[in-house]
């Protein structure tokens, strides 16, 4: 059995990304004391709407945007129903996840039934070289600027110091003049934007084209991992390199000849039960931020 | 009544004008047409009974409930206040009931969070802020400890240096007295002195007369949700503001009643002639009791004994163990060592139903987490006696319903057996909850901070209950943060203090000083 | 204009908001209706109505809201008892590959014994699917959205990967199991119809789960671990013990919907044998108010939508999909307007009280 590490390492990188950009956005969501389970539906979102207006422009800058806005209304959506109307966030949640699959899924029935659209032009993959630095820029972008950026803002900016106040205690951070709901809408908006970064990256970056399973559970992967990283960002990022190892892992020692009788479904269910296997022996006695969950009433 | 203090008055004009105040909910009229002024260096007691209205008002300045009608004015100027920022922006400080602080932020992070842009934090500088204006106010706090590992007077304190951290005018301080110590209450008023020495305002919100006629210049009656009446500190005494707290009807002679100055805070003579119900069988035995929660012993080796026909009082400040003792007796968590004998049966490793049976009966200080709010009030009343209930696999509907109108009738509950229990005020919540616990018969009962946040009335009702339980030869342990209730109930007193029972006076005895020195760990005279 | 809280609630309150929401709903997807060139009255004719005025046509809207009942009625029995079972698609699933096992293992049993072997291997499926995400919660804490959650792609996977290798069809080589043993195949429930006795199962699922949380005692102990668990503790109600139990009995019930669906329709396990069944259950038992009625009503509704669906998107060449973005905003939409139902709109400020009618009149306070 031969394992090729740098490509190992290279094919982590890239798995991981999405996971790191809609990770990160759902971290700082659930920091301020939301639980966004829109996040499947707003990676597709992202990743659909992404194609779409690449396709259409043939600018896949232009589509990087789309999904970027696209993003952005959808976790304004999820403000509506979480923050404004105090909606169950569970099922919330779960019903613009549905909603937003189905819509896209729609669109591109209505539009492609039957086609099967490729992008020209992708994101190129910047330095070629060895494996591990073969990497698109969102990947770059990603670990480099994304994750310690908002390790620094959620630990040592006055923003995050409310966001991390309205997500233990609304009274306190109501009390101190911190607008509750204005800070949650903020961390959704951000969030979403983030989730459809992620989301567009698949399709913008690594496929060049659309399917309907593109994201296929990767959302919930996220909500994972955040839980297991105890909202750190540090943590979330290297739950990210984990389960895309085993992703990895598992696309290399599909093709080598020793592991072939391994059903390739059995190598694919692995990322995801490492997961829970990594929640049940890290989760526990996980101190939930104070107010998960919940909705705020003044008075 | 004692406690003329001269105010340092400026100018003269007042400094905080409410006029006109009103606040509804749905149907119920919170506050109507509430007007009061406070002046430069003065201290206006806000005193009303529990639901009077008095913290709806003071949220109202704050900014967190608007207004109906009504206006807020400081120094002449109209305000426009729609959040606790524009409060502060205005001048105006509170110190709300329930903390408000982010327990996993230290105190410095707590204090100086109102204050904190979006930018980058510059923590020493922040560390340095915060410690000069704990020197300023005369405070004296860790800045770098963990709020969560605070003990309640000092994190009320955090919450003092919190609210005036930024240049405050006027301060409201809402019920701050109902969770500390004696010595902590004097140290909390030298702290207000010092404050109307500066030419603050000091709002006080409170239901204790003692306290009020000690510290403030001025008081306001509020009573239903209206200003009932005005009066000069100096120049009234006890008997005349009860009349205006509880209206006419129940008033001059009520203050005599030891419950009613229970409830007013007021002092309570210990009854000379109580029986020593020692020599009773014992109805709760608890030996050895010890609960250990991670490293920490929470309770320790506790021994107390509760015979037939006697109301052992549990005093201590809050969090040295009250709590975990009760949900101990409960059976809602198992205890690390000891022994637990009710009636004679040894329940140690029994659950819940197990106790029951056995004879305990309980009502702890967490009401609304002892009912079910969605379900109905029979549906509640029969909730630790299922089984009592069942034919043949189905809820007999009717008995359930039968014995839900028996205990509405036993019990005066204000509320129909359909009634979903959210509904209920808290008085009649207490009410369903001690007609639970006391229609079993239980032989001994557990009771934790009865008669928080009730109208005299109910609390008059809730210790009637108890001394009926008490006169047909049951036991009460009761545990309560209120020493005046504590000393009017009770034939003895046993002091916790971190999970120890570190003393035992009767009745005669247990003076409010006395008790003090033993909760703060002392040793009295 | 402000918004302000009620004081008492009038009962047509809530029928009324989810008047609104229907509308609401009825009105945004009119947009991708007209997008795809179709026109939406009559687009919504065919969903909703046609399917209904013929006999044919309703035997299938029964049929297809066959497996909504399972996964609804399994999902409102976990969510009352709180404990949020996300993962009813999952359960479903290996219902399917229970079923399939004793099927094509034990072809040639009779039908008596055949059948309710059939749905106990569903039943049994479904409950093992859903215990490690139970355990794990009760155990050691961890919440269980994201467990269950995460368990449904893995469903699928074990579903394909069972196709492609050892279940792989042995006479056509196709990627879907062999056919049952006939004697597993649910009989119609009206002759020459599609509709099958599953749908008899389901409603007596249905009705007994109903009994069980508005009649029995065990009914109350759940919906008080649900409401409050702490008081539900204190009254000497297992929570922990209750919510695992009906984390196993939801997971079960889940696991009937796929033995009823193998049985009933496909007789064969393919990898599209869940049409998002588990997911649209947790739109049925949230719509459906958590009860039995409510999601019948609810069932019936979008087996109504989908069989309409199919049909549009045949004639008037609207992608399918549309009945599916058609409930989850439903769902959003009734909820929205069922949250709205506690505050009334105030125009202007009421006018100083009675008592003080000599004052002069203030202005409203912004």
């Amino acid at each position: 059995m031969s394992l090729n590490l740098l490509a190992l390492i290279g094919a982590m990188l890239t798995i991981a990304t999405p996971l790191v950009w809609a990770g990160i956005g759902e971290l700082v969501v659930e920091r301020s004391g939301i639980l966004n389970l829109g996040i499947e539906g707003t990676m597709y979102l992202g990743a659909f709407v992404g194609f779409l207006a690449a396709l259409r422009s043939g600018s896949v800058w232009v589509g990087l945007v789309a999904a970027i806005v696209a993003g952005l209304l959808a976790g304004a959506l999820m403000g509506l129903f979480a923050v404004t109307l105090g909606l169950n966030q569970h099922v919330s949640g779960l019903g613009l996840t549905l909603l937003l699959i189905a819509g896209c899924e729609f669109t591109f029935r209505l539009l492609y039934a039957g086609e099967r659209p490729t992008l020209d032009d992708k994101f190129r993959v910047l330095f070629r070289g060895a494996d591990v630095i073969d990497q698109h820029w969102l990947t770059y972008v990603g670990f480099l600027v994304l994750a310690p950026l908002a390790w620094w803002v959620l630990g040592s900016t006055g923003l995050g110091a409310r966001v991390h106040a309205v997500g233990e205690n609304f009274e306190a951070a109501d009390v101190a003049g911190i607008s509750v709901a204005r800070t949650q809408y903020a961390a959704l908006i951000v969030g979403g934007a983030l989730m459809a970064i992620g989301g567009a990256f698949l399709t913008l970056a690594v496929l060049g084209s659309f399917n309907l399973d593109v994201v296929s559970g990767r959302g919930w992967v996220c909500i994972a991992l955040v839980i297991f990283a105890r909202w750190r960002v540090w943590l979330a990022v290297a739950g990210a390199l984990i389960f895309a190892g085993t992703n990895a892992l598992q696309l290399q020692l599909a093709i080598t000849p020793a592991f072939g009788d391994v059903p390739g479904e059995l190598m694919l269910a692995l990322p995801y039960l490492t997961v829970i296997a990594a929640l049940a022996i890290g989760g526990r006695g996980v101190r939930y931020p104070g107010s998960y969950l919940k909705a705020y009433r003044r008075g | 009544m004692s406690g003329a203090h001269s105010s340092n008055g400026r100018t003269g004009g007042p400094l905080l004008e409410l006029d006109g105040l009103t606040k509804r909910f749905g149907e119920l009229v919170a506050n109507d047409d509430v007007s009061l002024s406070v002046a430069p260096g003065e201290v206006v007691a806000m005193l009303g009974e529990n639901g009077a209205g008095k913290s709806t008002l003071m949220k109202m300045v704050y900014g967190l409930v608007r207004p109906d009608a009504g206006t807020v004015t400081m120094d002449g100027r109209r305000l426009e206040i729609a959040s606790p920022r524009d409060a502060m922006a205005a001048g105006i400080g509170m110190v709300t009931q329930e903390f408000s602080l982010v327990e996993t932020m230290t105190v410095a992070e707590n204090v100086a969070l109102s204050g904190l842009g979006l930018g980058r934090v510059d923590r020493s500088a922040v560390r340095r802020r915060v410690t000069d204006a704990m020197d300023r106010i005369g405070v004296s706090l860790d800045p770098d400890r963990l709020v969560s590992m605070l003990s309640i007077g000092e994190r009320q304190r955090v919450e003092i240096v919190k609210a005036l951290f930024h240049d405050c005018r006027v301060v409201i301080l809402d019920e701050p007295t109902a969770v500390l110590t004696p010595q902590d209450v004097r140290a909390l008023f030298e702290t207000v002195r010092r404050l109307t020495a500066a030419g603050l305002g000091v709002l006080l919100v409170s239901h204790k007369l003692r306290e009020v006629a000690e510290i403030s210049d001025r008081v306001v009656v509020l009573r239903r949700g209206r200003l009932v009446g005005t009066r000069v500190t100096g120049e009234v005494d006890d008997a005349e503001l009860a009349a205006l707290m509880m209206g006419s009807a129940d008033a001059p002679t009520a203050v005599s009643e030891p419950d009613t100055g229970a409830a007013l805070g007021l002092e309570v003579e210990p009854l000379s002639e109580r029986t020593a119900g020692g020599a009773r069988a014992a109805v709760l035995e608890i030996e050895g009791l010890t609960l250990t929660r991670g490293s920490r012993d929470v309770l320790r080796d506790l021994t107390i004994r509760v015979g037939g026909g006697e109301i052992v009082g549990v005093a201590g400040i809050s969090g040295n163990g009250q709590t975990e003792l009760v949900s101990v007796l409960s059976g809602t968590e198992p205890a690390s060592a000891g022994r637990l004998v009710v009636a004679g049966t040894d329940v140690t490793r029994a659950g819940v139903a197990g106790r029951l049976r056995a004879g305990l009966g309980r009502l702890t200080e967490d009401r609304r987490g002892s009912v079910v709010p969605q379900l109905s009030v029979e549906q509640n009343l029969v909730l630790e006696d299922l089984p009592a209930y069942t034919r043949r696999g189905l809820l007999d509907r009717r008995a359930v319903r039968r014995h839900a109108e028996e205990l509405i009738e036993r019990f005066d509950i204000r509320a129909r057996p359909g009634d979903p229990v959210a509904t209920l005020s808290g008085g009649n919540m207490q009410k369903v909850l001690l007609a639970r616990a006391l229609s079993r018969g239980p032989r001994i009962l557990v009771v934790s901070q009865p008669t928080r946040g009730l109208d005299i009335g109910a609390y008059r009702y809730v210790h009637e209950q108890l001394r009926a339980l008490r006169a047909g030869g049951g036991g009460v342990l009761l545990v309560s943060e209120d020493l005046d209730e504590l000393r009017s109930l009770s034939d003895r007193i046993v002091v916790l203090l971190r999970g120890e029972v570190v003393g035992e006076v009767s009745a005669v005895e247990a003076s409010a000083e006395r008790l003090g020195v033993m909760m703060a760990g002392g040793v009295p005279a | 204009m402000r918004f302000v809280l009620r004081g008492r609630e009038p009962r047509w309150l809530a029928p009324a908001a989810v008047a609104v929401g229907v509308l609401v709903t009825v009105a945004l997807t009119a947009i991708p209706i007209r997008l795809a060139g179709a026109n939406p009255p009559a687009a919504f004719e065919r969903y909703l109505v046609t399917p209904l005025t013929s006999t044919s046509g309703l035997y299938e809207v029964l049929l297809t809201a066959t497996p909504l009942l399972f996964t609804g009625i399994a999902v409102a029995l976990a969510f009352r008892a709180g404990y949020w079972n996300i993962g009813a698609e999952g359960q479903f699933l290996l219902g399917a590959i229970g079923t399939t096992a004793v099927g094509t293992g034990l072809p040639d049993l009779p039908a008596p014994v055949a059948l309710p072997l059939g749905f106990a291997a569903g039943a049994l499926g479904g409950l093992a699917w859903a215990v490690v995400p139970a355990w794990l919660k009760r155990r050691v804490g961890i919440d269980e959205v994201v467990t269950t959650l995460l368990l449904n792609p893995v469903a699928l996977l074990v579903v394909q990967g069972l196709l492609n290798g050892p279940w792989r069809n042995s006479e056509s080589g196709f990627t879907d199991s062999d056919r049952l043993g006939t004697a597993y195949d649910l009989p119609a429930l009206v002759p020459g119809s599609r509709v099958h006795w599953g749908f008899g199962v389901a409603v007596v699922v249905v009705v007994v789960v109903g009994i069980v949380l508005t009649r029995t005692a065990t009914g109350v102990r759940i919906r008080a671990a649900g409401q409050a668990p702490r008081a539900a503790e204190f009254s000497g109600i297992a929570v922990g013990r209750l919510q695992f139990r009906c984390a196993l009995v939801s997971g079960g019930i889940a696991g009937l919907g796929g033995a009823s669906q193998v049985m009933g329709v496909q007789h064969q396990l393919t990898s599209g044998i869940s049409n998002s069944y588990g997911y649209t259950g947790v739109i049925v038992a949230t719509l459906g108010g958590l009860g039995a009625l409510g999601v019948f009503l609810v069932a019936f509704l979008l087996g109504d939508l989908s069989v309409g669906a199919q049909n549009v998107s045949l004639v008037l060449q609207v992608p399918a999909q549309l009945g599916a973005m058609f409930s989850a905003l439903l769902l959003l939409a009734v909820l929205s307007a069922m949250s709205w139902r506690r505050y009334r709109v105030q125009w202007r400020p009421p006018r100083a009280s009675a008592a003080s009618e000599s004052q002069p009149e203030r202005g409203p306070t912004r």
